[in-house]
């Protein structure tokens, strides 16, 4: 099909460059530069889409980003479908895929328009009257249909495979906007030698230029003149020119969100390309050029395709080369839009008539239309449309009443006047101010650096725009020192007048269609009938009948439904209230805002230096923090119920290997490093030996657990301490914040060294056996190096910090190695244990020896309300101290009352049945519901070296009920318990040294 | 007995070199996390030959042995030909903490033209040259880890952070670099 609305002699693209694309799978041919809106246009296609509510057919509305029609999805492949593109800002690139929305079977047939037929009973608040009752049918009929009839477009069904990229950026000027103003201002900061970054959201700079042909800067035509200014800010070094690029958000200290387009018009961009970049820019200073948005006018049926924006016609022919009709109708209430009839006139558009509904319209554009033989119907209003899928004539007739007069045409382009874009200055949390005089909210003062400049300033003289911005640039340059640069500016072009509101013939008495939200499909009607609801505030009305709520953000439409509120309320326009203009000024992708964080790069993951041995040795992994760490070690034909079982036998009857890196370690140093311990943790320190070692408990102020480990005094001056896997960072925080803020007069360093050491704990009779061979210099008699003593020596000859510790009851050392050494010391260790039958082992059975122990683990056990003496740890509190963090806490009269929760072992009446962590402990199983509940299990294991199964629990007064029998409720029955002691094997202790 | 054991990276046979962009692991080197109060700054400059910086984001450097200025009372001080910086500082007696964090730090080499952008698809700092000349250090964030970052040429960053974390940032670097 021929491009039969493409004018060959006017536009800026070039004839020769065609491209083509589909909509709703048939082909069309446009113009390489084309939107996806103008190259439809250009064949004559002005249905493009069906309305959210309604289902009503609808077309263009505008050319640009505030488009709330024309939303399309577009298909590059099968997982790149996009919905609710705007086909006014989507470039066409060769095979560009592009379908209709909301409508079914097809697009000029759909059923949803039923709805439209139906829309007495859709009326604003439709949702809150109707599904109120009963409560019943919310679940079952109310919420899915909702569902199903919610929302515009396809969500695509599979992973995004498109990259995202992100850059922090600085610079001394950021302009938003590349029209006369944002150039302007970009170029005087960039002279006085700047760092600037200039975005603009279409593929090229420029702005009104676009289409105002009455313009001239610097003696040339405007838009010869941006591009020429554009060639000569890219050529710069200290400029940074982003095009196809919003600014969506304006956050604190000046720190502006931004974001790219890269690859949606290419043809077939490269598969590591990244689509879009989020710039995040932090801007000294921020001159805002952000322009003005056209309104439409509100009159009943004005939402039928080819019914548009003045600016986008003109957008259309003066850019693209295309008429929006053959035979154009006008109506409008200001100035511009007689300028683009007679552009289109000029171009040799039929202009079926201009209805301007002011009384008597003045001016060199109302002569020319006159001169141009253009019927001029001054005073008279558009009372009503009629065309199908596309408008085909309009009602006039005079404002002041009388006979109605139908004019055939084939387009109808409207103004209301223009709203100054003041979305980001208001986002920067600037007062916007009421102009009553043009009827417009306006940049008031600014609470951050920024200066707003040109049509969203509220100024759309272009001399005084050009002047005001290179004043704007150059001073946000701190160019003061040099002189102001000036450029001449000249136009012809007009933008005074307008109106807010509904027009004639969509009065308080109208019951007719006469929309003031497009996407939401809000009519004058609606907003009139929240008011007489009872809605006072614009924020209610708002919410009540959507309007302002789609993905538009209602840049085409807020004005007109505060004007109507505030008609209905009898109030000014200022009184009623303006909604919150909100981040982000056009719809982000998720994609750009998660830029790189994704997949491998969402969340960092940490291996120790022997996480590939251990993958290699069959190892099955669990996440604890950030961290991957062996769970078990199954051999072949083992579950894990059997790889566990085996690890534990073999720990206790031989030797097990464990990977104990993850575990946070700090050094303390410093001549108060044992006065500082004494305070941080719950143990006397002063005393502890040089090369021995303590288990240590931490509190918080109020008494509760925080972290325990094993520290190990090197020198008079010097502890090395260990914290829990998940603890690490907190615990250093927590002794920082204190050191800093508490304590500040200790003489005490704290330096992580998590990282420093590959941990490698040799656990079980044969331990000793095991390191021996490797270990030098260290005498590992129990004599000379007994339970709970750390040394410094080497071992394959590499140094370490070699523990004699136990987290499973078994004589043990852990071997501390740089880390870069782990793995190789691992496999020396290896292959000693393996002469001797140990096996390497995972977390799961460090949970079970350890348990078979009653050793706590902190967050297992504890929970943020367990105090020392709940968990059984009273031995850990330094009877002699007069001060710990935490100590005070013990004392309080809850923590010390009779009947807190006391961890006990628990033993089941049938050894075979493991209990469930988590589960609840009651006294008498067969009371009345509610049962009184005294505790729950904290861990529970089947232990293969006892016999029978074990289980650690929290158990309101339990170290008064040694002996006692409990019962656990569960789905399928009760389990009887009895309550133990916490130790379950070699209760007297005694290998640790054997 | 064994022999003594090479230092294994966690970044062993990572690299790229890609238009205008290079990465690669830093070779292995000693490392200390020297924190002080100003009394000890003279000693301490004196037994590791360096003048410890004393203003923010700055580094002194000689001979391979370079000292970072982290805080006002903490240096990461790293030297390339693996001397051994805890023996250096052992005989100053004023308080201080020297901490042998060789093997916490693993570091990577971003070089290039390219280097500066991709350094800020993470780290939200101003790496312009005028805010951040060569000889610019700063325990900074790159995506969501912990790095120090240090110019040491007009187009050469040094990124050191964690051991287990270097696996993230050399693949946040690699994503970075597709960012043409």
């Amino acid at each position: 099909m021929p491009q039969t609305f493409r004018i060959a002699s006017v536009g800026r693209l070039d004839n020769a460059d065609p491209v083509r694309f589909t909509f709703d799978g048939k082909s069309f041919e446009g113009l390489h530069g084309d939107t996806l809106a103008s190259a439809l246009l250009a064949n004559g296609v002005h249905l493009v889409g069906r309305s959210f509510k309604y289902h009503r057919p609808r077309g263009m509305v505008s050319a640009g980003a505030e488009e709330p029609n024309a939303l399309v999805g577009v298909h590059r492949d099968a997982a790149r479908r996009a919905p609710n593109v705007r086909a006014t800002v989507q470039e066409i690139h060769e095979g560009l895929d592009a379908v209709s929305q909301n409508r079914w079977p097809s697009l000029s047939f759909d059923v949803g328009a039923l709805n439209d037929l139906a829309s007495p009973f859709f009326s604003a608040g439709f949702y809150y009257k109707t599904f109120m009752w009963p409560k019943a049918a919310w679940e079952r009929v109310y919420e899915p249909f909702i569902r199903r009839a919610a929302g515009l477009g396809e969500a695509p069904d599979r992973p995004d495979p498109d990259c995202y990229a992100n850059r922090f950026a600085h610079c001394d000027v950021l302009v938003i906007g590349g029209g006369a103003a944002g150039l302007s201002a970009a170029l005087a900061a960039a002279d006085a030698g700047a760092r600037v970054i200039l975005a603009d959201e279409q593929a090229e700079t420029g702005g009104a230029l676009r289409y105002e042909t009455g313009a001239m800067i610097d003696g040339i035509p405007g838009w010869d003149w941006a591009q020429a200014v554009t060639a000569e800010l890219v050529a710069r070094d200290n400029v940074q020119l982003l095009t196809r690029t919003t600014g969506f958000g304006y956050y604190a200290q000046n720190m502006v969100g931004l974001v790219e387009r890269l690859t949606d018009h290419l043809v077939s961009p490269a598969t590591d390309q990244p689509r879009e970049r989020l710039w995040q820019v932090r801007a000294k200073r921020v001159v805002l050029a952000t322009g003005a948005i056209e309104r439409h006018m509100v009159f009943p049926d004005n939402d039928r395709p080819g019914i548009m924006l003045a600016s986008a016609a003109r957008s259309y022919l003066n850019h693209f080369g295309v008429a929006v009709g053959r035979n154009v109708a006008v109506y409008t209430a200001e100035d511009s839009a007689w300028q683009a009839a007679i552009d289109l006139k000029r171009a040799g558009v039929s202009i079926a008539a201009i209805v301007d509904c002011r009384p008597d319209p003045q001016g060199p554009h109302v002569e020319e239309a006159r001169r141009l033989g253009i019927e001029c119907l001054t005073g008279h209003a558009v009372t009503g449309t009629a065309g199908r899928l596309r408008i085909s004539s309009i009602k006039v007739r005079p404002a002041s009443g009388g006979a109605e007069r139908s004019i055939a045409c084939d387009a109808l382009i409207t103004s209301s006047g223009w709203t100054p874009a003041v979305h980001l200055f208001s986002q920067s949390r600037g007062k916007l101010v009421f102009d009553a005089e043009t009827q417009c909210f306006l940049p008031g003062n600014s609470v951050q650096d920024l200066t707003s400049v040109g049509a969203c300033a509220g100024t759309v003289d272009l001399s005084e725009t050009v002047a005001e911005a290179l004043k704007a640039g150059h001073e946000a340059a701190g160019g003061a020192a040099r002189k102001l640069p000036k450029l001449s500016a000249d136009s012809t072009e007009r933008w005074s007048g307008g109106m807010l509101g509904a027009g004639e013939g969509a009065g308080a008495e109208s019951t007719a269609k006469a929309f003031v939200d497009f996407q939401n499909d809000v009519t004058a009607k609606d907003i009139r009938q929240a008011v007489r609801e009872g809605m006072r505030s614009i924020e209610h009305v708002k919410r009540f009948t959507t309007t302002g709520m789609a993905t538009d953000q209602g840049k085409t439409s807020n004005m007109h439904g505060l004007a109507i509120a505030a008609e209905m309320l009898g109030k000014p326009i200022p009184e009623v209230g303006l909604t919150t203009f909100r981040a982000p000024y056009t719809p982000v992708t998720f994609g750009a805002l998660v830029g790189h964080g994704k997949g491998r790069l969402f969340e960092p993951v940490r291996r120790t230096p022997m996480h590939d041995w251990a993958e290699a040795h069959g190892a099955v992994f669990e996440d604890v923090g950030q961290w991957k760490r062996a769970w078990f070690f199954p051999q072949a034909g083992e579950d894990m119920h059997a790889a566990v079982a085996r690890e534990c036998r073999t720990v206790r009857q031989s030797a097990g290997i464990f990977d104990a890196t993850t575990l946070g370690k700090i050094e303390v140093v410093g001549p108060d490093a044992a006065r500082f311990m004494e305070l941080m943790y719950t143990n006397p320190w002063q005393k502890l030996g040089i090369g021995r070692c303590r288990y240590g408990v931490m509190l918080r102020e109020d008494g509760f657990i925080y972290d325990d480990g094993v520290v190990g005094r090197l020198a008079e001056d010097r502890f090395h301490v260990t914290t829990t896997t998940g603890g690490a960072p907190r615990v250093l925080n927590h002794m920082e914040d204190y050191l800093q803020t508490e304590f500040p007069d200790l003489k005490v360093y704290l330096t992580s060294t998590s990282e420093q050491w590959a941990v490698i704990a040799v656990q079980g009779p044969k331990s000793r056996d095991i390191i021996a061979p490797l270990v030098e210099g260290i005498d590992l008699s129990d004599e000379a190096m007994p339970h709970m003593s750390v040394r410094e020596g080497m071992i394959c000859g590499v140094p370490t910090r070699l523990f004699r510790m136990s987290f499973t009851g078994e004589r043990g050392f852990e071997i501390n190695v740089p880390a870069d050494y782990g793995r190789a010391v691992w496999e020396a260790v290896w292959a000693e244990g393996e002469k001797h039958g140990a096996c390497a082992y995972g977390t799961e059975t460090m949970h079970v020896l350890r348990a078979e122990k009653g050793f706590i683990i902190v967050g297992q056990e504890t929970d943020g309300t367990v105090t020392p003496h709940d968990a059984g740890l009273s031995w850990a509190i330094g009877r002699k101290k007069t001060d710990f963090v935490g100590m005070r806490g013990l004392a309080r009269p809850d923590l010390v009352a009779p009947g807190r929760k006391q961890l006990v072992g628990l033993r089941t009446r049938d050894p075979k049945t493991v209990l469930e962590e988590g589960a609840q402990i009651v006294a008498d199983s067969q009371a009345p519901i509610p049962v009184p509940m005294l505790g729950h299990v904290t861990s529970s294991y089947w232990s293969e070296n006892c016999g029978h199964s074990i289980a650690l629990a929290l158990v309101a007064g339990g170290h008064e009920r040694m002996g006692e029998t409990l019962y656990v409720p569960m789905p399928d029955g009760v389990i009887a318990v009895e309550v133990t002691s916490t130790v379950f094997f070699d209760e007297k202790g005694e290998r640790t040294n054997g | 007995m064994a022999d003594a054991i090479a230092r294994a990276s966690a970044l062993e046979g990572r690299f790229l070199n890609d238009e205008g962009i290079t990465l690669v692991r830093a070779e292995p080197a000693t490392r200390l996390s020297l924190r002080a109060p100003k009394t000890a700054v003279k000693s301490l400059s004196k037994a590791l030959g360096l003048d410890l910086p004393q203003r923010p984001k700055t580094s002194t450097a000689k001979d391979g042995r370079a000292a970072l200025w982290l805080g006002p009372d903490e240096w990461l001080v790293i030297d390339e030909n693996e001397a051994d910086l805890v023996g250096a500082c052992a005989s100053v007696s004023a308080f201080h903490s020297a901490v042998d964090v060789s093997h916490r730090n693993t570091a990577i080499l971003v070089s290039g033209p390219r280097a500066e952008a991709v350094l800020n698809a993470g780290c939200p700092q101003d790496l312009s040259l005028d805010a951040f000349p060569v000889g610019a250090c700063s325990r900074t964030v790159f995506g969501k880890t912990e790095i120090i970052l240090w110019r040491t040429e007009k187009d050469a960053f040094r990124v050191e952070c964690w051991r287990s974390f270097s696996d993230y940032v050399f693949m946040l670097l690699k994503a970075a670099a597709r960012d043409r």
